[in-house]
Formats: C-alpha cells, sequence, structure tokens
C-alpha cells in the first residue's frame, strides 16, 4: 500500500493507465435517470462457468439414468424384455423418453436458470457472473426478455456442440475424417474465438440475443469509518489529540484517500506501520511508533472532511499530483 | 409516527396507495439507534449514510428474498414498498456520488442499485411462465410474423427440388454427387423396382428406435440449426444449403419415378416428412430473417438489427427443435407401424394441416 503513497510522478499528465478493470467497465442508464456501472465478466470466468455447467448437467444425466435403470431393475423390466413384445416396445418407449430427455435438458438448464430471477445458472453463480440486456444504441437499459435467453442458448448449441456432432459422424461413418476434423475445427474456431473479436466479449449467442454477461455486485456494506472517539482525532491509547492544518491536508487527493480506506479496512499492522511513516515523511511530522492506527484514523477523517467539503462545493481534487482548482 | 415522514413525496404516495399508514411507516423507520450513532459521526457523509442504512438493509433483504426464488416469503408490506425503497436507492446513490468519499460506502450502493434494477426490471417471466405463453400462441404469433421469409424459403426448397430433378435426369451421375454413396444402399440409379419398393415398406430390417435417434441427432436436426446459425452471414448460405438439400429430394423423386412407384416415395417421406420439411423451412426461414435483418437493417445499428431479429426468430427456432422430435418419432415408429400407402398419405397430410391450422389459424386475435 504504501508505494501507493510513494509513487513517482508520471510523465504524461494523464492519470494511471486504465486497468484491466476499468477496460471491462460500461455504463447504463436506467429508466429513472440513474446510470449504473456494470462491469463485464473476462473470458476466462465465463469459460469457466460453462465448464461448471456442463461437469453438472452430464452428472445429472448419468444419475437420472442410474436411478431409472434401478427402477427399472426393481419392476422386472429387463426380464421381462427377453420375453414378450409388448415389454419390449415398453423398453424401447423408455429409452426414447430418455433420449427426448436428455436431447432437452441441455436447454432446459440453462432456460430455467436463466430465466429465473437470478439470470444466472449454477456455473455462472459460483463465478460470481450473470446474464444482463445490453442496452439500446441510446445507452437506454433495457429489459431481460425471455426470447433474448433463448436466442442465446440456441447459438451455444452450434457454437459447442455441433462440432462434436459432425466429428463424431464423420468417426462413425468411416469417411475422410480428416477433412471432417478440419472443418471442424475451422467452425468451432470462429465461434469459440469470437469473444476475442469484439469489444465487449460477445459470443453469438450474445450478438443475436443482445445480451452480455456482467459480474455480480458485491453485497456487504462495510462499517462506517468516522464514528468514535478515534475519528475526532482523540488518540485511546495516548489521550493525545492530532489536529492537521489545511497545508497538512492538501497534499493529498482522492486517490490516495481511498487507498488510505482501504489500509484501514483490512487493518494489517506492517501496513499501517509503513502508511503513517509515508504520511509523517510527507506532511514533515516526526512519525512516532504504537499509535499509528489512531492517527490514520484521524487524519483519514480530516482529509475526508476535506476533500468533501470541496466537493460540495465542486473543487476536486484527484490526487496528488491534481493542484486542485484555484482558490 | 406516521406523520414525521421525512420525504415530502411520501404524502402523495399514501394518499394514493391502500394500505399507506403501514407504508409511510417505513419512511421514518431507521430506528434511534441509528440516529443517535449518526449524531455521533464525524462527517456529514457518514450521517448522510446512517440516517439511511435501514432503509437500504431492507431493500437489500427484499432483494435477497426475490433472488433466491422465495418471492412468497415477502410479506405484502415489503413488497408494496419495494418500488419506493428502489427509487430512494437510486436517489441516495445520486447524492453519494456528489457527497461522499467513502469507497465502501459507494460500492455497496452501487451494487444494490444494480441488483435492486435486475430485479425490478428482471426477466419478465420464469420459464413456466414462458412455455405457457409459447404454447398458447406465442409460437404460432412468431413463425406468422416471418410470413415473407418463409415463402422465399419454401420457392427456395420447391427450386431446389426441382433443380434436383433435373440435374439427375439431365446425367445420371449427378445422383452420386448429391447422395453420397453408402455401402449396401439399394437406392442408386438403375436398381430395381422391386429393390426400390423394399426400401419402401421394408420395415423389419431396422430398428425404429435407432431410425428415431438417427434421425434425431443426423441430417436434418444439423441442416435447421445451421441454417439459423448461418443467417448470420448475411443470409446467402441459407440460400445455399436449402437448394443443396432439396436437390437431395428431387433426385430421390426422379428415381422413384422412374419406376412408377412416385406415389408410394410420397408417402413414405410424408409421413414424418411434412413435419420435418415444414421445420426445414421454418429453420431457414429465420436464417433469412436474420441475414436480411443484417444485410438492410434500415436505420438501425446492424447489431441491433441483427438482436432483434435474432429474439423473433428464436421462438420459431425452439419450435423447430420441437418439431424435429416429432418428426423423428413419427419417422422412428409411426412409418414402421404404417405399412401402406394410403394412410401414410392421411397421416402426414393431417401433420400438415394441424401445422398449417396451428401456425397460421390458432392464436389469432381480431
Amino acid at each position: 500500500m504504501a508505494r501507493w503513497f510513494g509513487r513517482k510522478r508520471r510523465d504524461t499528465a494523464d492519470q494511471r493507465p486504465a486497468s484491466a478493470l476499468n477496460r471491462r467497465q460500461r455504463v447504463i442508464l436506467t429508466a429513472e435517470g440513474l446510470p449504473l456501472t456494470l462491469t463485464l465478466a473476462s473470458r476466462g470466468v465465463r469459460a469457466a462457468a460453462l465448464l461448471i455447467d456442463l461437469f453438472l448437467i452430464v452428472m445429472g444425466i448419468i444419475g437420472t439414468t442410474v436411478v431409472l435403470g434401478y427402477i427399472a431393475k426393481g419392476v422386472g423390466l429387463d426380464q421381462l424384455s427377453h420375453g414378450s413384445a409388448a415389454a419390449g416396445d415398453l423398453a424401447q418407449a423408455v429409452i426414447v423418453v430418455w433420449i427426448i430427455a436428455a436431447f432437452l435438458a441441455r436447454s432446459a438448464w440453462f432456460l430455467w436458470f436463466e430465466l429465473g430471477p437470478r439470470g444466472a445458472t449454477p456455473g455462472k453463480r459460483l463465478t460470481g457472473i450473470r446474464i444482463a440486456a445490453r442496452p439500446g444504441s441510446d445507452g437506454g437499459a433495457t429489459r431481460l426478455s425471455a426470447e433474448a435467453v433463448i436466442a442465446r442458448n440456441l447459438l451455444r448449441d452450434i457454437e459447442l456442440f455441433m462440432p462434436i456432432v459432425f466429428v463424431g459422424g464423420a468417426l462413425n461413418a468411416g469417411a475422410d475424417t480428416t477433412l471432417a476434423g478440419w472443418a471442424s475445427l475451422v467452425w468451432f474456431g470462429i465461434f469459440a474465438l469470437f469473444p476475442f473479436f469484439n469489444r465487449d466479449g460477445l459470443r453469438c449467442g450474445d450478438v443475436i440475443a443482445g445480451t452480455w454477461v456482467v459480474e455480480t455486485p458485491r453485497s456487504r456494506l462495510d462499517t462506517v469509518l468516522s464514528l468514535g472517539t478515534a475519528a475526532q482525532g482523540i488518540s485511546t491509547i495516548t489521550g493525545a489529540q492530532y489536529r492537521f492544518s489545511e497545508a497538512d491536508l492538501a497534499v493529498y487527493g482522492e486517490y490516495e484517500l481511498q487507498m488510505l480506506e482501504r489500509v484501514l479496512r483490512d487493518n494489517r499492522p506492517q501496513a499501517l506501520t509503513e502508511v503513517a511513516e509515508t504520511i509523517c515523511r510527507k506532511i514533515g511530522w516526526t512519525s512516532g511508533a504504537g499509535d499509528e492506527r489512531a492517527f490514520l484514523d484521524a487524519y483519514y477523517t480530516q482529509l475526508r472532511a476535506r476533500l468533501e467539503t470541496g466537493m460540495r462545493l465542486g473543487r476536486r481534487k484527484a490526487d496528488k499530483f491534481d493542484p486542485g482548482p484555484a482558490r | 409516527m406516521s406523520d414525521a415522514a421525512p420525504i415530502p413525496a411520501s404524502a402523495s404516495l399514501s394518499a394514493r396507495i391502500p394500505g399507506a399508514a403501514r407504508l409511510v411507516s417505513w419512511f421514518a423507520g431507521s430506528g434511534q439507534a441509528d440516529i443517535a450513532a449518526a449524531e455521533q459521526a464525524a462527517l456529514r457523509s457518514d450521517r448522510f449514510r446512517l440516517e439511511r442504512e435501514a432503509d437500504w438493509r431492507r431493500l437489500q433483504a427484499i432483494v435477497t428474498r426475490i433472488e433466491a426464488g422465495r418471492i412468497r416469503s415477502i410479506s405484502d408490506d415489503d413488497l408494496i414498498a419495494l418500488p419506493a425503497l428502489y427509487r430512494m436507492l437510486a436517489s441516495s446513490l445520486s447524492v453519494a456520488r456528489e457527497t461522499t468519499l467513502d469507497a465502501a460506502t459507494l460500492a455497496y450502493l452501487e451494487g444494490l442499485a444494480q441488483r435492486a434494477w435486475f430485479v425490478v426490471h428482471g426477466p419478465e417471466m420464469g420459464f413456466r411462465g414462458w412455455c405457457a405463453r409459447f404454447f398458447g400462441g406465442g409460437w404460432s404469433a412468431a413463425v406468422r410474423s416471418i410470413a415473407p421469409d418463409i415463402v422465399i424459403a419454401l420457392a427456395l426448397m420447391i427450386g431446389g427440388t426441382v433443380i434436383g430433378w433435373l440435374l439427375v435426369s439431365g446425367n445420371p451421375d449427378w445422383f452420386y454427387a448429391l447422395m453420397p454413396a453408402q455401402p449396401g444402399d439399394a437406392r442408386v440409379p438403375g436398381a430395381s423396382r422391386a429393390a426400390l419398393y423394399a426400401t419402401l415398406f421394408d420395415h423389419g430390417q431396422r430398428d425404429g428406435l435407432a431410425v428415431f435417434a438417427a434421425s434425431l441427432f443426423s441430417n436434418n436436426a444439423q441442416v435447421s440449426i445451421l441454417c439459423y446459425a448461418l443467417g448470420f452471414a448475411f443470409g446467402v448460405p441459407v440460400l445455399l444449403l436449402l437448394i443443396h438439400n432439396t436437390a437431395l429430394l428431387g433426385a430421390l423423386l426422379w428415381l422413384y419415378h422412374g419406376q412408377g412407384l412416385t406415389l408410394e416415395l410420397v408417402g413414405w417421406l410424408m409421413v414424418h416428412g411434412t413435419t420435418e420439411l415444414f421445420a426445414i423451412m421454418l429453420a431457414g426461414a429465420s436464417g433469412l430473417h436474420i441475414g436480411r435483418a443484417m444485410a438492410f437493417p434500415g436505420q438501425r445499428a446492424v447489431l441491433d438489427a441483427a438482436a432483434e431479429a435474432g429474439r423473433r426468430t428464436a421462438t420459431v427456432m425452439t419450435g423447430v427443435v420441437l418439431m424435429l422430435i416429432v418428426a423423428g418419432l413419427l419417422e422412428g415408429f409411426a412409418r414402421q407401424l404404417i405399412n401402406a400407402t394410403a394412410p401414410r398419405l392421411a397421416l402426414g397430410g393431417a401433420m400438415l394441416v394441424w401445422w398449417l391450422v396451428y401456425f397460421f389459424a390458432f392464436g389469432r386475435r381480431r
């Protein structure tokens, strides 16, 4: 953490380079006129979610098959089928139902869960992502429709499963598998790599359906930092009261404030010591030892009070390199 | 308690909603403990937060329950309050963005606002609701909405059949090009009438189950889904696929016609063909619809046009998958059970009439 406070000025006038996170952020405008910032899910996370889902589906199919097999055995179906034709037909009917169920299970899995209130399959839930409707060209948020969910999942069949069917068919027929294999590879490649060729990481299904996949937001509310005596500048250990002058507070901006907030919330002694030393050096105080937490609490609260007051008056200071508006 | 509502809007709100006395209580609902804490907080922005935190947490509890699908466990008061709580959160977030530098609170508000937005404007219906709408007219309406594309697809399929016939009648070698030779297949030019007849009525040889499974995972299902997928490439591959696949049909017709078995072949094909070819036609029409929307987006952006067409045809394609399953059942079982041309024609015709009525007469509201 300390290195953020002590980092050197960059040559360029602009701020930090756009981080990977910033590049994945998109703003939508809700009907209430509120801009919301969504974070697009990364491609790796989406692949992981898909693998989890496929694994669960296969396990589900296997489990159901085993249970059905036991039931069939229990009612004596397997013995009958050797004998009478009627029992053979019954067994055949059961197998047909099984084929249809397996054929539909995949689609039903994705549809059922993505149409639910979470907009996420179990795999997506575990990886912390969900689907959402892409905003229209005016940036206005749109609602996720059932048709969109269907469309994106129909295309999934084509993107993923068709190549498998192609290769499987070619292997069965014993025809020139190499050609089919190559065709399938190219085919699979086009669709699998599609997310890498557009800014939003859309796969074909997303393009057709008008959806995208975003990260589900966190939901924990951290405690208030400016409560208690420490925030008022009074140390609980020494009883000393820390008061910082205007000049002491003017050296840092919003970016450093938020770094300090993170340090305080993490509450790791070593980081606290380092940051306290850095700040002391910067504002020309002599750093004591043992009372860093109270010192930082006081500095945080007073710096935030100063910056928030400026903010209300329309004067903001982004970071320590920002000279701030002329007074 | 109720007259202490700090937000003026509550007055008009309470006038309109029955049982508003209870509703209003939450506007003043932040507990006394929070208020006391708020007085202690050193920062104005933290006081802002502490005064509203109870409402945020109440909204969070409601949203969490809805997300878990336990909407019935939410009390009526909470449900009625949900939209107002959501708007209040939106306004809290707007204010917080301009006044607070507490990253944790901002992140919490942003996250909760997103979750609440997803809940308030989430998927319009669940899986069951969608099924009811799909079978109760949604499918038919979607099919009707791409009627021009269906006409084009039908024309292409008829054209393809004619082309196949003409090609093979001009030069029988074309037959092998259209239909990949499979060992033991009796259906080749020059086959005797008896051999061809046997392929139509010989049901003891093939297992219905195998035929069913094969038809579901084989050629026609692939063609249908390919037709839809390739709509992407401005619909051109769809045209080629439709023509190529029906050319095969034309070649078969020519082959059996040569031995005077046209009607028998039509009967054999019609049992499942009316359903299967209908499905392929709908899939092709869907692909063309997407291709057309992307090639001629009009005033819209290409992506928007594709998305709109994709959503419209998704319903049709879901139906196509179901039709293919029905076709598989008909091919695997009904055709083996019915071993004469007249009932086959009747069944195929009945299926055709059923689909036509279901798609073009059912669910029309006048």
